[in-house]
């Protein structure tokens, strides 16, 4: 394991730097729920801790898959109370669900280091928006660091811990896809780990009810001075001097690419540099601004710097020009990259534009991920199509199964965020006379289905919510949830099974169907359509990519002889292992995993076990 | 010195695999490494993209124009990214189409492979090799994204020696396949020297 590397210097992941940061710092708590693009954080603490455990040895920290994010920093936030060293990471969206803790954590503070890692994923590249969660420093009034390169993350994780100890503030620690997914080398120190216990000292102005709150707001904002002094030494923050007095500010990912670009043209110019951005260090900025004739922000999404650096300058009385968002290639939507950045500042610094690189005459088919070969949830959606009625609503939720929205299948019409596929279902129950079906996975369930399920149920809302239980969080990598049999920790775990659960939760009609029997599937939910009020199935199956070698070895093919070209394997059932090859469709052998659906699919019997 | 990189092909093909080796073996000779990847989504059959980039260079992402070579596994990933290559760069790719269901549907089509490979040469050095034949040669299909590791290391672009990437590629796969992976990176290296 390159994390637990004892040489001294290794490549890491950014996500890799954060936990190599996190166990030299000497780590006792991380939590977490799994998100790309953060979920590699989580993921490395549990292998070390499963490392650790299957050697008989104690890892020296707790690590937790939680069910939520915000059960997650809660839990930690108990922890760091009582003086341990927390962190706890998650994907941007996960601090919405987070954030009723998050905000008034703020105000109570902790004792122990608290790390909240906030993975940012502007582009969305395997996400449900582009949200810029620097805004939740502010909002929050969290002291607020951001690395560029996996060097810099493990610095400032170990950094972040004193200084959160310091001002006894949770620090926010924002990440991006290009910072949590790029590699680099990080030179390495001590790791050490042990396990210690905390102590709870009981405080009256822990207890958050009104008059403690007023009490406390002061005390953060005071505290929130102490970080600007902070702000102003961190060496995070600092100037490239490279000539001119012309400037560029910048953070994060952004500040990779225009060294590039001010390396590549050997741009005269000086470059603040903003590793700390909560608060921002002012008189540093005020000096810079000062210094320098123009100023360009180079910033991914919001215009976050440059707005609070227009501002400061406007109450300096400065007349420094600050360029940013809308100057040539910035904008606020989608991520910054090497020709974003390399042409915008190309303009400002008065370069002739780059020579275009011609688009091509041919063009490569587009290639979206899809739901694997063997994959539960193509079955569970092809047996549904089968019996629902013409017009019925399906709400989706986040998982593999949102895949099911390309054609053939085309089995997701809404969606907003975890667990709102209950929620949106009753909606549309009562808005519409259309039928709803929804979908979530299970560890969507345990996450943030519950509450929209206890909903439906007291108000009797007519509609079928399925779980697609498939034994694992699939999507983010298999993580383990509260129904899987072991924990993060590599432990042996209480295991929920969905079916008890919403039993509890009141629900009066339940299914349990294994999807892979088309037949069956179809039958339990034209029971559940039939069935008036709400009613769950639980279409339970094992991820393909978790099935063991034995099940999903050999394949399955054609008999061409049988084969009469109906086109139902490719066109409704939509199994990425089916091809044209001419007039013929074949089955890859290296893409089937052998799950035999498609011969429940095919009319005329024409496929079958392919021999050995 | 600075070298920059693309790795191409299709989600699970081990892509990633090869492009950290290659970068860990940039950082065992002495030299700064940096990679961008794509996870996530793009496991599930989707098209992957990762960089390496070496030498004195700050961004792991690269502009347009400004890679000196594409390795793909897959012939349109190739195309994909043709427009990240320099002028006169190399790409090496795997004769092999992997024809996305998109395209089975009909929805898009999969371009004839001859003007894939036109197109391609068109823009700088096209080396074609069937990896995939190669790897099961070596012992199992699973090897393709070392052989084309292989390959581009018999192609004189790296600053490193084959026998560097070659003992990354024995400390980064699983010790009862060293001897398969072996035999698979040289089987690359050869079949671009001939």
């Amino acid at each position: 394991m390159d994390v637990l590397s004892e040489k001294e210097k290794a490549l890491l992941l950014g996500n890799e730097a954060v936990v190599r940061g996190a166990i030299e710092a000497g780590i006792d708590v991380a939590t977490t729920y799994p998100g790309t693009p953060s979920s590699e954080i989580a993921d490395t603490f549990s292998k070390i801790a499963r490392h650790y455990t299957a050697r008989g040895q104690d890892p020296g920290f707790y690590f937790q898959y939680s069910t939520n994010e915000k059960v997650a920093l809660e839990f930690a936030a108990a922890a760091a109370v009582s003086g341990l060293r927390a962190l706890t990471c998650m994907k941007h969206v996960g601090l919405n669900v987070a954030s009723d803790a998050f905000m008034t954590y703020m105000y109570v503070g902790c004792k122990g280091g608290h790390i909240i890692v906030t993975a940012d994923d502007p582009s969305c590249h395997s996400s449900q928006n582009e949200q810029d969660n620097r805004y939740y420093a502010k909002f929050g009034n969290a002291p607020m660091l951001e690395p560029s390169t996996p060097q810099e993350t493990k610095d400032m994780v170990m950094e972040a811990f004193e200084i959160s100890e310091e001002l006894s503030l949770p620090v926010l620690f924002r990440m991006t896809t290009r910072t949590s997914h790029i590699r680099g080398p990080v030179n390495l120190g001590e790791i050490k780990l042990k396990k210690k216990k905390g102590r709870f000292e009981k405080n009256p102005l822990m207890v958050t009810v009104p008059e403690v709150a007023r009490k406390l707001h002061p005390v953060l904002l005071e505290k929130m001075e102490k970080a600007e002094l902070i702000s102003e030494k961190s060496r995070f923050n600092f100037v490239e001097d490279f000539g001119g007095n012309t400037g560029i500010i910048t953070s994060g990912a952004p500040y990779n690419y225009v060294r590039e670009v001010v390396d590549e043209l050997k741009i005269k110019c000086r470059v603040l540099k903003l590793g700390m951005t909560n608060p921002l260090p002012r008189k540093m900025c005020i000096d810079f601004l000062k210094k320098s004739e123009r100023v360009i922000v180079v910033e991914e999404l919001e215009p976050f710097l440059e707005e609070q650096l227009k501002a400061i300058a406007q109450e300096e009385g400065l007349d420094v020009k600050i360029y940013g968002k809308g100057y040539g290639n910035f904008r606020r939507i989608y991520e910054y990259d090497m020709d974003i950045v390399e042409s915008t500042l190309r303009k400002f610094f008065g370069f002739e534009e780059k020579k275009k690189v011609s688009d091509t005459s041919l063009h490569a088919p587009p290639r979206p991920p899809v739901m694997c070969p063997g994959c539960p949830h193509r079955a569970t959606y092809y047996a549904i199509k089968q019996v629902a009625p013409e017009g019925t609503i399906y709400p989706t939720d986040i998982g593999c199964y949102t895949l099911g929205k390309a054609p053939p299948l085309e089995m997701a019409d809404f969606l907003l965020c975890m667990g709102s596929n209950v929620g949106t279902a009753c909606g549309f129950s009562y808005a519409t006379d259309q039928k709803v079906i929804s979908f979530m996975g299970d560890s969507t369930f345990f996450h943030a289905g519950l509450p929209g399920i206890v909903n439906a149920v007291h108000h009797n809302h007519d509609c079928v919510i399925t779980v697609l239980d498939n034994r694992t969080t699939a999507m983010t990598g298999h993580q383990p949830h509260p129904g899987t049999q072991y924990d993060g920790m590599g432990n042996e775990a209480i295991m929920l099974k969905v079916e008890d659960v919403v039993k509890g939760l009141g629900v009066q009609h339940i299914e349990v169907v294994n999807p892979n029997n088309l037949k069956k599937t179809m039958e339990a939910f034209e029971r559940a359509l039939n069935y008036k009020g709400t009613s769950v199935v639980v279409s339970k199956a094992p991820c393909a990519l978790i099935l063991p070698k034995s099940v999903t070895e050999g394949s399955f093919e054609i008999d061409q002889e049988k084969c009469t070209k109906c086109n139902v394997c490719i066109e409704k059932f939509g199994c990425p292992a089916f091809y044209r090859d001419g007039d013929k469709i074949k089955i890859d052998e290296t893409l089937c995993n052998a799950c035999g659906v498609c011969t429940q699919v095919c009319e005329s019997n024409a496929i079958r076990r392919r021999k050995k | 010195m600075k070298i920059r990189m693309i790795f191409a092909g299709v989600g699970g093909q081990g892509v990633l695999t090869e492009a950290n080796i290659l970068a860990k073996a940039f950082l065992s000779a002495g030299e700064k490494a940096l990679t961008s990847e794509v996870h996530g989504m793009a496991q599930r059959g989707g098209s992957v993209v990762c960089t390496v980039c070496a030498g004195d260079v700050h961004s792991p992402l690269i502009a347009d124009g400004g890679a000196d070579a594409i390795v793909s596994m897959e012939p349109t990933e190739a195309l994909r990214y043709i427009k990240k290559l320099k002028e006169g760069g190399t790409v090496i790719t795997d004769v092999n189409p992997v024809i996305p269901p998109n395209v089975s549907l009909g929805q898009n089509e999969y371009p004839d492979l001859e003007s894939v490979f036109k197109e391609i040469s068109n823009r700088g050095k096209l080396i074609k090799i069937d990896a995939l034949e190669i790897a099961k040669r070596a012992g199992n299909a699973i090897t393709k994204n070392i052989v084309m590791l292989g390959a581009l290391s018999g192609m004189e672009i790296l600053p490193i020696d084959r026998e560097k990437i070659l003992q990354v590629v024995r400390e980064n796969v699983p010790a009862k396949y060293v001897e398969m992976n072996e035999r698979a990176f040289n089987m690359g290296y050869e079949a671009v020297r001939d």
